[in-house]
């Protein structure tokens, strides 16, 4: 037995000059950022109020910042493909195909668990005890270990490009390829225990996020006077609860073959290779609804406030939300027409697959009708709702196209397929998350983000994204399947130049956010908002002040309608008296806890431990998650008690600035 | 008087002025309430894991690649033997939550050890029947039946093993720590969590077990 299993010198790509210089590029950054830290002397600061936080605030700011990083990764893929297939005709481009597999693999794999989850989770974690009127999610510490599983897996997926490889297989790694006869690397183990590691987190993060809509909320706050933001979450949540076991069973069906010489997918020995696809799609598609639910709720909230009216339809939506949580566990099979399941039961899927354009249909229709009439303030977020609107529509037009078997058995695997989901993915998705981005910013951080650079960012995307994808519905038509590194029709060529281009417009877009986001820190004494309430808000969530204190409410408030700071708000400058000052209690907000960063280091090494087969270092990683567990559990202060005398200071800053401008207003 | 005082939208609400609700006027709900049942959502979870699994096991169940199957392999005698154990020690880890309900550590302990004394037989009982299956040749890489047959049951029994861990840890707790209201509500998850694998072993029992050896 070697003491380091499979890891020897080897496994450096030296021969690779690419992925080397990605590599070294990668590894000098993070070195640069952490000597920088430690000589300023920063660590204790960054360990104290960030890494050990288990304060929602800054667990949802932690999320946001590893899903942005991430993007520049991904997105670095993308760069790479779409130069791989602007120049490969009658030649093999640049990459070799053993590597383009990598960053098509990389590229699916990065985007959708390491971009949208932690975008999305991030801006939920941030806003959802805001919005419901409490003081942090149900659980807090469970909170902080979930966001540093997330950032294992996300640690583990980036150490493959320098040590060994990732997978070959696609962002869902179908077997038998996947198996160890056809892929004996260490390509698959990486994807595999990134993300069980990772998907811990997010189950973890649903079953909290759901207790925490469900029985923590402030008093009044009853289901149907929830924001939608809320509604979509909670419908999320759900079906993070409901899907994510699957993908966790089927991949440790998965590693078993893989590690054990189990039977599951092989092609030897009774196994099924089909039942690994009807198992990650029963997993898959409602992760498509995991993702588009809560942007769906962060669209509300944007045109809602923006158009100065309560939502549209407000029940409706409600209805249209969980309808297409339950609708999304019976589409499924949708993604594998082509399997040969036979005519009934594709048409059934199909069938299926096309009602679920109704509740989003109706969905689109409430945002348009909420914007009718409304007098519209044509600030960034609102830019993402409307091109997103425009957009979405677009992709679930193909969407319903593709849900017709007939259509799907010449369109499959085609880049029409890949053009539909960037087309939700990015025009939904994505979109959604830059829209919360610049309308919440200003509630983390107490100043807003710099107005002309954000319109540019925004259209450089909307304007390469229609460049980059628009010409792969063509191609996709054409005949050009998905995933080829190099092609030997003429004809495709032009398209796939338009496409590159579309790209570099986008390139432009990150490096205008990039811009915005420097700018903005640079300037946040003129961008600062003093009044915590920067787009006239309708939410509990600009009832408090930017940013929010630890406890973020110092009384809990009462509420009585929808849109309850809207109705407070309006309620006080009517009655032209602002309610009295109310009386303060101490209370307790719970104390930091190195727990999930602690877990997080072992499950690493347990993780690369077992990608390279050294058990022993295996071993010690659970023992080490366990032990810290254990300690976790021996502690006996959990709370830190804020005195009354605390709260009033912190919280008569927060009266003042918000009854000034009403005092002014009034008199 | 505002548009909001007529509200229809009362569903979910503890309502403010309802006298049922003395607990927190509508509020956040009680510590207790909300971790039992954020554990009850990740039992729920963990049923569709093992959901998964069983429909791994009814996809493979005639896969056996020429090799045996479940008539030829089981001994009901043993399985009846685990159920056995296995329900018991849900009663001895009834009877500890009545006795921390009741405050009494030393009634505690005992029941808490007649439950860990019965939950590792149960496991075992179903180690020696794993080994005498791979002695004879009849071990997971035999064929999709067995793959399949050796990870439902062994996902069954690898969450009794960390229930095992969790129940030592509990004993130590309250010996260290007493009835703390922190370390009541963990009792209270801890048996949630092992009644919840009697349910799952029940299921285990029937489609596995059972309908393999009935005609």
């Amino acid at each position: 037995m070697k003491l380091l299993g499979r890891l020897g010198w080897d496994a450096l790509p030296l021969d690779q000059p690419i992925p080397m210089i990605a590599s070294a590029t990668v590894a000098a950054a993070i070195l640069a950022v952490l000597a920088w830290v430690v000589i300023r002397g920063r660590f204790p600061y960054l360990w104290r109020e960030w890494l050990t936080s288990v304060d929602h605030k800054r667990i949802g700011v932690m999320y946001t910042l590893l899903a942005m990083v991430m993007l520049l990764r991904g997105f670095s893929d993308a760069l790479m493909m779409r130069s791989q297939q602007a120049i490969a005709l009658h030649s093999q481009g640049y990459m070799p195909p053993e590597h383009y597999d990598q960053v098509f693999s990389a590229h699916g794999t990065i985007m959708i668990f390491f971009v949208a989850m932690p975008f999305l989770i991030g801006l939920m974690n941030f806003v959802l005890p805001l919005q419901l009127g409490v003081r942090d999610v149900a659980f807090p510490t469970l909170n902080s270990v979930s966001f540093w599983l997330t950032a294992t897996g996300a640690l583990l997926v980036n150490l493959s490009l320098g040590i060994g490889e990732f997978a070959r297989t696609g962002w869902l790694p179908y077997p038998p390829l996947s198996e160890l006869k056809y892929s004996p690397g260490v390509g698959v183990d990486y994807y595999l225990w990134s993300l069980q590691i990772s998907g811990i987190g997010t189950l973890l993060t649903g079953i909290n996020f759901t207790t925490t809509i469900l029985k923590l909320r402030a008093p009044g706050m009853t289901y149907l006077r929830m924001p939608m933001f809320c509604w979509t979450s909670l419908a999320s949540s759900l079906l993070i609860i409901a899907a994510f076991p699957i993908l966790t069973a089927t991949l440790a069906m998965l590693i078993l073959d893989r590690y054990l010489g189990f039977h599951f997918f092989t092609n030897e020995a009774g196994g099924n290779v089909m039942m690994f696809v009807n198992l990650i799609w029963a997993w898959g598609h409602p992760e498509v609804y995991i993702l588009i639910l809560p942007a769906f709720g962060i669209f509300s909230e944007v045109v809602s406030t923006f158009s100065g009216k309560p939502l549209f339809g407000y029940r409706s939506m409600v209805i249209a939300t969980m309808a297409i949580c339950v609708l999304s566990f019976m589409v499924w099979l949708h993604h594998f027409f082509t399997m040969g399941a036979g005519a009934d039961v594709n048409a059934v899927f199909g069938v299926m697959s096309m009602i679920i354009a109704v509740p989003t249909g109706v969905k689109v229709f409430n945002w348009l009708f909420t914007m009718y009439g409304g007098r519209i303030r044509f600030e960034t977020p609102i830019l993402w709702a409307i091109g997103f609107m425009v957009t979405f529509v677009i992709g679930g037009m193909t969407g319903v196209l593709l849900a017709a078997p007939p259509a799907d058995f010449v369109l499959h695997n085609s880049l029409f397929l890949v053009a539909h989901f960037h087309n939700v993915i990015i025009g939904g998705v994505l979109f959604g998350a830059f829209a919360g981005y610049e309308y919440w910013f200003p509630k983390a951080f107490g100043f807003r983000l710099h107005r002309g650079l954000g319109k540019a960012a925004f259209w450089c995307w909307f304007v390469g994204f229609y460049l980059a994808f628009t010409p792969l519905y063509v191609l996709g038509l054409e005949g050009m399947t998905r995933r080829m590194q190099h092609y030997d029709v003429p004809a495709w060529r032009p398209w796939l130049l338009v496409a590159a281009v579309g790209a570099a417009v986008i390139l432009a877009g990150i490096v205008c956010q990039i811009a915005e986001l420097a700018v903005s820190i640079a300037r946040r004494e003129t961008l600062r908002d003093v009044t915590g309430d920067p787009w006239d808000g309708r939410t509990l969530e600009w009832s408090t002040a930017s940013p929010p204190p630890a406890f973020n409410f110092a009384i809990l408030p009462k509420v009585r309608g929808r849109d309850a700071y809207w109705a407070a708000k309006h309620g006080a400058q009517e009655q032209q008296a602002p309610s009295s000052e109310p009386a303060y209690e101490a209370l307790e907000t719970p104390r930091n806890s190195a727990t999930g960063f602690v877990c997080a280091f072992f499950a690493t090494l347990m993780g690369f431990a077992l990608i390279w087969h050294i058990w022993w270092l295996a071993l010690a990683g659970l023992a080490g998650a366990w032990a810290t567990f254990v300690v976790f559990a021996w502690r006996d202060r959990v709370e830190n008690l804020i005195s009354a005398a605390d709260v009033a200071t912190i919280d008569r800053e927060n009266r003042r600035a918000r009854l000034e401008p009403l005092a002014a207003r009034t008199s | 008087m505002s548009a909001y005082a007529i509200d229809s939208d009362r569903i979910g609400e503890e309502a403010l002025e309802s006298p049922s609700a003395a607990r927190s006027a509508g509020g956040p709900a009680s510590k207790r309430v909300y971790v039992g049942y954020g554990f009850w959502i990740f039992i729920l979870s963990d049923m569709v894991m093992f959901s998964a699994f069983f429909a791994a096991y009814a996809v493979l169940a005639e896969a056996r690649a020429g090799g045996p199957g479940g008539r030829q392999l089981f001994d009901l005698t043993n399985v009846a033997w685990e159920t056995g154990c296995l329900l018991v020690s849900s009663f001895a880890c009834g009877m500890a939550s009545l006795a921390a309900a009741s405050r009494n550590a030393l009634w505690f302990q005992v029941a808490m050890a007649v439950t860990f004394v019965l939950g590792a037989a149960f496991l075992g009982l179903e180690l020696s029947e794993f080994a005498g299956l791979t002695a004879q040749g009849d071990g997971p890489q035999r064929s999709a039946f067995l793959s399949a047959f050796f990870t439902l049951v062994g996902c069954h029994g690898l969450h009794i093993t960390a229930g095992l861990l969790w129940l030592l840890t509990m004993m130590a707790q309250v010996v260290a720590k007493g009835f703390r209201a922190d370390i009541l509500r963990r009792i209270l998850c801890f048996t949630l969590f092992w009644h919840a694998l009697d349910i799952i072993w029940v299921a285990i029992f029937t489609v596995v077990y059972l309908m393999e050896k009935t005609p």
